[in-house]
């Protein structure tokens, strides 16, 4: 049987070539993910804001959107945010809590509910989400918090494994996906949640196997090609994993794209961003993860055993290394 | 590297065959899995928003807690202050005030202000490990006597309050009669509720909102209508108004500040119906010294009125038409059955040391749940099969070794998950589904690397061993970032996070397991039995 190769033996292509091209175009869409998260905002879900979401099932079709929003604005919780819910059966109903003592949230929790009732008889109401203002505040800074320890730790990790370049490579490259991934919320106004920041973290850590994969191999070839420049060297790494890069991409996007079409549709936003950011991530890791190696003049010396007492014990792991690559 | 030993093949043999083994009680349909014996009953739990359910995140109002210690050290006081041996062994104090949170009062006689330290010293406790008390005692002015809360005494009453709150919380849900209910203490001042199956959490609500601090008060008879009505009460007394919906003649009952029995006397409460009305009530039993107390005052007050007080307002106002000495009464105030039987539980379980209120609710339909279930279950097996045939027409023979060890590595982490009791939530799902996608990975890498070593001359053995021993480096840091990201995700991450991390950091050391350890054993064996010149890869 003659097997299936996605990508032909002996490629040689010059991706290095554009690596001014490739980090123009990153930095230009950071900055429009920047600008778009600024300008549009993100469609934050009540995880984060606060609030209260009911999910209300119509028996057949859907009434238009305005006059839901019509009837539950009379409810007297401010203008609702109305939005579809996979089905065209279903939508998620989004209102602030009123301000005032904790048991003001209950009390609107039961109007909203009793409301939609009256509103739309034959509706079907379940799956209510309230957070109050202060767990959401605590949610955003803890959801922040594990994103920024997790790029943070990830690329200390990457230091000490490689050098110092290569941690800022990862680093610089973990960024630009965050940040991409949030211009994609902001776009696509998918529900920013929990969910979301699970997914962010996903991406972070996919990025960082396929940064890793790259940098093994540049590492590799340091240490090989003594006398190569540096630049075909990279080029050369690059080309060596391309075919690993593609075929993990395509059978993850693969398994993602399918949970995207059969799977929950409670999910669907999680399963978008992730398999966005995947996407994303291949681009990035043929494209974006070594130029910040030639800028930060990665060579030869970078992995050559230094003679000074202090890095004996680095020397020793080393010529290990060495001696496993024969 | 592949040489396996046979102690080594029998080891790795036994671990998959125990993931199996622990995996199938999980795919069991619950009835099936009842009758297994109790040792074989480790399944995975599914989260509420694949269960369906509730969830209530509770925050305890820490200021009213302090409140009510700052009131009950106050009464201390006051009693340590009056003295055991009758009129002569009181000490006069004046001028008490509980403003800014501390207990400031004069000492009349200053002659009796080391005696009055001393009483009040023996009032107050240890608290914490460092000796340090739970008040400071300080005289001020040589006249004046300040008792402060310290730090250490406020932090032991609140985790107390949430102990005691927590054990309460719990007899409450489960006279509900829910199935597994999860309830523990979050942090230092939260408690979570997590009801499966329960999808109107209302109830739930209701019943473990409330303090349920009952109280038996006399009605101040002498009370001026008018001057209640303009919001003042006599000295000793207070306006108590009525809960919502009690039908009393009046907004309010003017009662006697002094409780004569409460909550704590109480040694059971039921639902039941009033003999005249068919109305329904709670029937409440005192306890031995509530019973005596109950018969004295109601012997003393016939004729008059008493009135009911949960937590701050008055159920019901009673005439004492005869001495109540049976120990028992019957609580009347416009109950639904639903709302007789939850006040019910709450005064059986106890009051609630500290006010708590529901600061986040999430309920999820059990429809939905099943629907999500259903779709998860769809798109895993789609998503599988698709990988695995990717797998196949990609890398052939060592594909199928890849495939077979990925089944394992399902059944590891389920059994893995099913024997920590881990619960799988809907980001689970996805976690599972993606630790499928990245678990190739590991083959990939290393089915790449023998392409590449094969392609540069170098024998089949001498391939396979190298492409084992070289991928392994870059597998090795590519799972350690994942596990830093997934462990970092779990301590800092909340709710549907947590949950995502456990199943990747469970599929991340199973598919390093399956896919480097189990393909590499299958490899070897088919390699050292066949001896192949050349291999398709």
């Amino acid at each position: 049987m003659r097997l299936l190769k996605l990508v032909p033996d002996d490629t040689n292509i010059d991706f290095l070539k554009w690596r001014k091209l490739a980090s123009a175009m990153s930095f230009i869409l950071v900055a429009i993910s920047i600008a778009l998260v600024a300008v549009k905002g993100l469609n934050l879900g009540v995880d984060f804001v606060g609030g209260q979401s009911v999910r209300v099932e119509f028996p057949q079709a859907m009434p238009p959107i305005d006059e839901i929003r019509e009837k539950v604005s009379h409810i007297g919780l401010g203008e609702p945010t109305i939005q579809q819910f996979g089905s065209d059966k279903a939508v998620s109903i989004r209102t602030a809590l009123p301000e005032g003592d904790k048991t003001v949230a209950d009390r609107a929790g039961k109007q909203l509910v009793a409301g939609i009732q009256k509103a739309f008889p034959t509706a079907h109401t379940g799956s209510v989400e309230t957070v109050s203002g202060k767990v959401s505040g605590e949610l955003i800074s803890t959801g922040a918090l594990s994103l920024a320890l997790a790029m943070l730790g990830i690329s200390i990790y990457i230091w000490i494994r490689f050098e110092w370049q290569f941690g800022v490579g990862a680093l610089g490259r973990l960024f630009h996906e965050v940040a991409l991934t949030f211009g994609f919320f902001a776009v696509t106004q998918l529900q920013f949640d929990l969910n979301s920041i699970a997914a962010l973290l996903t991406i972070v850590g996919y990025s960082l196997n396929d940064t890793i994969v790259v940098y093994d191999r540049v590492r590799e070839n340091l240490k090989k090609y003594r006398k190569m420049e540096i630049v075909p060297l990279l080029n050369l790494s690059i080309n060596e994993t391309l075919s690993r890069t593609v075929m993990t991409s395509v059978s993850v996007m693969l398994a993602l794209g399918m949970l995207l079409i059969f799977g929950p549709d409670v999910i669907f936003g999680f399963t978008a961003a992730m398999l966005f950011g995947v996407f994303v991530g291949t681009y990035s890791s043929i494209l974006m993860s070594t130029p910040v190696l030639v800028w930060l003049k990665v060579g030869p010396h970078s992995f050559v055993p230094r003679t000074s007492a202090a890095s004996e014990g680095a020397e020793r792991i080393q010529r290990k290394d060495d001696g496993a690559v024969v | 590297m592949l040489d396996f030993p046979r102690w080594k093949t029998i080891g790795i043999s036994i671990i998959l065959l125990l993931g199996i083994l622990f995996a199938i009680p999980s795919f069991l349909p619950s009835k099936t899995f009842d009758k297994l014996p109790g040792i074989a009953q480790i399944k995975v739990n599914l989260g509420l928003d694949l269960a369906g359910g509730s969830h209530l995140l509770l925050e305890a109002d820490i200021d009213d807690l302090q409140k009510t210690q700052l009131a009950n050290m106050e009464k201390t006081v006051r009693a340590a202050m009056r003295g055991e041996r009758g009129p002569d062994d009181d000490i006069a104090i004046g001028e008490l005030s509980t403003a800014g949170g501390k207990i400031s009062f004069l000492v009349r006689d200053q002659a009796q202000l080391d005696a009055a330290r001393e009483r009040l010293f023996s009032e107050t406790q240890g608290a914490g490990l460092t000796g340090q008390r739970d008040w400071t005692i300080d005289v001020v002015d040589t006249t004046r006597i300040v008792m402060t809360p310290t730090a250490a005494g406020q932090k032991q009453a609140i985790a107390g309050a949430m102990d005691t709150a927590r054990e309460i919380i719990d007899k409450r849900v489960n006279a509900l009669g829910t199935r597994e209910p999860t309830i523990i203490r979050q942090g230092d001042d939260r408690i979570v509720v997590q009801v499966p199956g329960l999808q109107d959490p209302q109830q739930l609500k209701d019943l473990i909102g409330k303090t349920a601090r009952l109280e038996f008060r006399m009605v101040d008879p002498n009370a001026d209508p008018n001057e209640a009505a303009a919001g003042r009460a006599p000295v000793g007394s207070e306006i108590v108004p009525y809960a919502e919906g009690a039908n009393g003649s009046a907004p309010f009952e003017v009662l006697r500040r002094q409780v004569m029995i409460s909550g704590e006397q109480l040694l059971d409460a039921k639902q039941g119906y009033d003999g005249q009305s068919g109305q329904p009530v709670v029937n409440i039993r005192f306890d031995s010294g509530g019973s005596a107390t109950f018969a004295k005052v109601t012997a003393q007050n016939v004729g008059k009125r008493f009135a009911m007080v949960l937590d701050g307002k008055v159920l019901s106002a009673p005439s004492i038409n005869e001495p109540i000495l049976g120990g028992s009464a019957q609580i009347s105030g416009s109950f639904s059955v639903a709302s007789a039987n939850n006040l019910a539980i709450s005064l059986r379980s106890g009051a609630l040391p500290v006010k708590m209120t529901v600061v986040e609710e999430r309920t999820v339909t059990p429809e939905l749940g099943a629907d999500s279930i259903r779709k998860g279950i769809i798109a895993g097996i789609v998503a599988t099969v698709a990988v695995l045939t990717l797998m196949v027409l990609v890398y052939g023979r060592f594909g199928i070794y890849a495939n077979v060890a990925l089944f394992f590595n399902i059944f590891l982490i389920i059994a893995i998950m099913a024997a920590f009791n881990a619960t799988l939530t809907l980001p689970g799902i996805a976690g599972f589904v993606l630790t499928v996608g990245a678990a190739v990975d590991a083959n990939v890498l290393i089915n790449e690397r023998i392409r590449e070593e094969l392609k540069r001359g170098r024998r089949v053995f001498q391939a396979v061993e190298l492409g084992y021993s070289e991928a392994s480096r870059a597998i090795f840091d590519a799972n350690v970032t994942n596990v830093i990201a997934a462990l970092l995700m779990f301590w800092f991450g909340s709710g549907p996070i947590k949950g995502f991390a456990v199943v990747l950091t469970i599929g991340i050391v199973t598919s390093v397991f399956t896919a480097v350890t189990v393909t590499r054993l299958f490899a070897a064996r088919w390699l050292h039995k066949t001896r192949p010149t050349t291999i398709n890869i």
